[in-house]
């Protein structure tokens, strides 16, 4: 084996990716080899380091230094400068990196100060195509331990006392989850996991599968032999192919170390696992719709109960947690409910992760402690508003949930809190919008996105938010009138209150909330007959 | 997979090939003069013979790491020695099997190698 005196960390999630970091590996891999530098420095892709902004992201170690938006031409000079004569390219370091011309190493960067990392603890740290990695960091401790040491029982109480709750959008103690899962009578069950994000802006799921695609397989497998199960299934997306690709890395490496597979640890718990892959329709995040989409039928929600815990996936016990919820519970075994209770509020414990979107200047991906205010999160995790433009609200939720104003920044994130103010914590996309948004197209954009994906089962979702989505335009093309407001109103409470499943039940909340906090600009619109902000309606945010 | 020795073994192994990236600047740091001076006058397999050592002796805790020109060009390849709480030592005309030794007496033993430090050479 050898060892290293400097790595190289090229970040290799898809914003990166997509800002050519793959590219740039290969330049490094090329030079360093050219130069004879290959047997001392080491070059390695991760998962996303979070400040999607200033990708592509390179981090070099032993320093910590934080190099951001690298272009192809500056890898030599990093070579040549840093990696051989030892002096940090200083042009280069992200500007938070670099103060008072005192470089600063990248645990010591604002945007990382606030945050608390556990279900993207080796995110941008580890090669997520390398299981010795995850190991070295304590991987599989937490499943050698159960194993060799705790009962299934014990394994759900201490999910149960760690208060963890479903980190999809839903917030269900996962505890009792598994416990009902368990106490399901069967011959056969199954763990799923649900990887079908789809929220406009939210891209956690995803980075938790590129960055750390062991977690989930480790959580899956502990939860198998919680519940008594041998077979789990990930539901992904076919759109997220790097995700796809290296969870399938991931499992092969497990079942090669006998992680996956029989008598894992040499008890006599067997489990192993597959991906299926989704089409990329958002109902089926809801899970009986996704339950449908892998047994081959058309991916449609039917109605609960009976619950998948008693009857999910070919009708037989089905335990279904979406990833971040995965990603927690190795942590929780190997430390305890005690500790992950340490952190956030007395209801909601632990971190969430939330993909930074929108007019914030550090677009990202960031991990925080639960309590942690909206205001510490846009403005000092997130920077703040670009180009000293005002706030102006804040959406959660994605398309189910709502907008937040300056009233309740100082609000402290967590399921309850989020619900109290009118939104709901969602799975962890977070729109930010400043003065010049209008929010009456903000909602017709979310309102686009639901009706594009409400599978048609029932009327009020299919026909309702087709309506709805109508009168929006209406109003937005400037040929609204006063009774369609209320026009609105009544629909989008008809259509929360009779349909069928999760995404027609909430699909009217972006309008509710917007013409609750911003009734002025819908009637704004009507009565001047046109928008009074003054850039074009968004296509995409 | 047959038990939890074998995973713990395995760990152990990768965590030294990982540390670089944890645990910074709590160890013991060892930076090898790397500029055009350095390199002909040999600095690189002295670098390599230190690398080659901590892998060897498991120290998982010491980083070798290279900067620009010293200063005393004529004294190269140097390099230098920071111990947490303890003064910097200099280390001048390394060779690599000076560089082993001095791996081994001062940075694993904790006794200077007075005899090749930049003050006996003066």
């Amino acid at each position: 084996m050898n060892i290293y005196r400097s790595h190289v960390l090229i970040c290799g999630g898809t914003g990166c990716t997509s800002s050519k970091s793959d590219k740039l590996q290969e330049k490094f891999e090329k030079l360093l080899v050219e130069k004879e530098l290959d047997k001392e420095v080491k070059v390695v892709r991760t998962g996303c380091f979070g400040l999607c902004e200033a990708g592509p992201i390179i981090i070099v170690y032993p320093e910590g230094s934080f190099y951001s938006q690298v272009k192809i031409d500056d890898v030599e000079e990093i070579i040549e400068e840093h990696l051989l004569k030892g002096r940090i390219v200083k042009r280069l370091l992200f500007k938070d990196a670099i103060v008072e011309d005192i470089v600063k190493s990248v645990d010591e960067v604002d945007f990382y100060k606030k945050q608390k990392r556990i279900a993207l603890k080796n995110c941008g740290v580890i090669n997520p195509e390398d299981i010795d990695e995850y190991i070295a960091l304590d991987g599989y401790l937490a499943l050698g331990k159960a194993l060799t040491e705790m009962t299934p029982e014990e394994v759900i109480e201490t999910v149960k006392d760690s208060g963890l709750r479903g980190r999809g959008g839903g917030g269900f103690p996962t505890g009792l989850k598994w416990g009902f899962t368990a106490k399901a009578e069967g011959n056969q069950k199954y763990v799923l996991c649900n990887a079908d994000e789809g929220d406009p802006g939210a891209f956690m799921d995803r980075s938790i599968l590129e960055g750390d695609p062991h977690s989930v397989i480790e959580a899956m497998a502990l939860a198998g032999y919680a519940i008594g199960s041998n077979q789990g299934y990930v539901y992904i997306r076919a759109e997220y192919p790097i995700a796809v690709e290296r969870l399938q890395i991931a499992i092969n490496q497990a079942r090669e170390k006998g992680l996956l597979g029989k008598n894992i640890f040499g008890s006599d718990f067997d489990f192993d696992m597959e991906i299926r892959l989704g089409a990329g329709a958002f109902v089926c995040g809801e899970e009986t719709a996704l339950i449908a989409s892998i047994e081959g039928e058309r991916g449609m929600p039917r109605n609960k109960p009976p619950y998948p815990a008693n009857k999910g996936l070919w009708q037989k016990p089905t335990l279904i947690n979406n990833v971040e919820t995965y990603a927690n519970v190795a942590q929780i075994i190997l430390h305890g409910a005690d500790w992950f209770k340490e952190m956030g509020t007395e209801k909601s414990p632990g971190t969430k992760v939330f993909a930074l979107g929108g007019k914030i200047n550090n677009t990202g991906l960031i991990e925080i402690p639960m309590g942690t205010t909206l205001r510490e999160v846009i403005y000092e995790v997130g920077g703040g508003i670009p180009n000293g433009k005002k706030f102006k609200a804040v959406q959660t939720g994605g398309p189910s949930g709502g907008c937040i104003t300056s009233e309740s920044l100082d609000t402290p994130i967590d399921f309850d809190s989020l619900t109290s103010i009118g939104s709901m914590m969602g799975s962890g996309g977070m729109i930010v919008m400043d003065e010049d948004d209008c929010m009456v197209d903000i909602a017709r954009f979310f309102l686009d996105f639901t009706v594009e994906e409400s599978c048609g089962k029932c009327p009020p979702c299919r026909i309702g938010t087709k309506r709805m989505l109508e009168i929006l335009e209406k109003i937005t093309s400037g040929k609204g009138e006063p009774e369609d407001l209320d026009r609105l109103e009544r629909l989008a409470e008809n259509i929360k209150v009779s349909s069928l499943c999760g995404l027609g039940q909430t699909a009217p909340n972006p309008v509710l909330s917007t013409l609750k906090h911003f009734r002025h600009e819908y009637e704004a619109h009507v009565n001047e007959k046109r928008c009074p902000f003054p850039h074009l309606r968004i296509n995409s945010i | 997979m047959k038990s939890l020795e074998e995973l713990k073994k395995i760990r152990e192994e990768s965590l030294k090939k990982i540390n670089l990236r944890k645990d910074r600047g709590e160890g013991t740091r060892i930076v090898v003069g790397m500029a055009t001076c350095g390199i002909s006058a040999g600095a690189r397999p002295v670098l390599m013979s230190l690398l080659e050592e901590a892998d060897k002796r498991n120290l998982g805790d010491v980083q070798v790491t290279q900067t620009g020109c010293i200063g005393v060009c004529r004294l190269e390849p140097i390099f230098e020695v920071y111990k947490p709480g303890e003064e910097k030592v200099t280390y001048v005309n390394m060779t690599p099997e000076k560089a082993r030794k001095v791996m081994a007496e001062h940075i694993v033993n904790g006794n200077v190698v007075t005899e090749y430090t930049i003050g006996a050479a003066e």
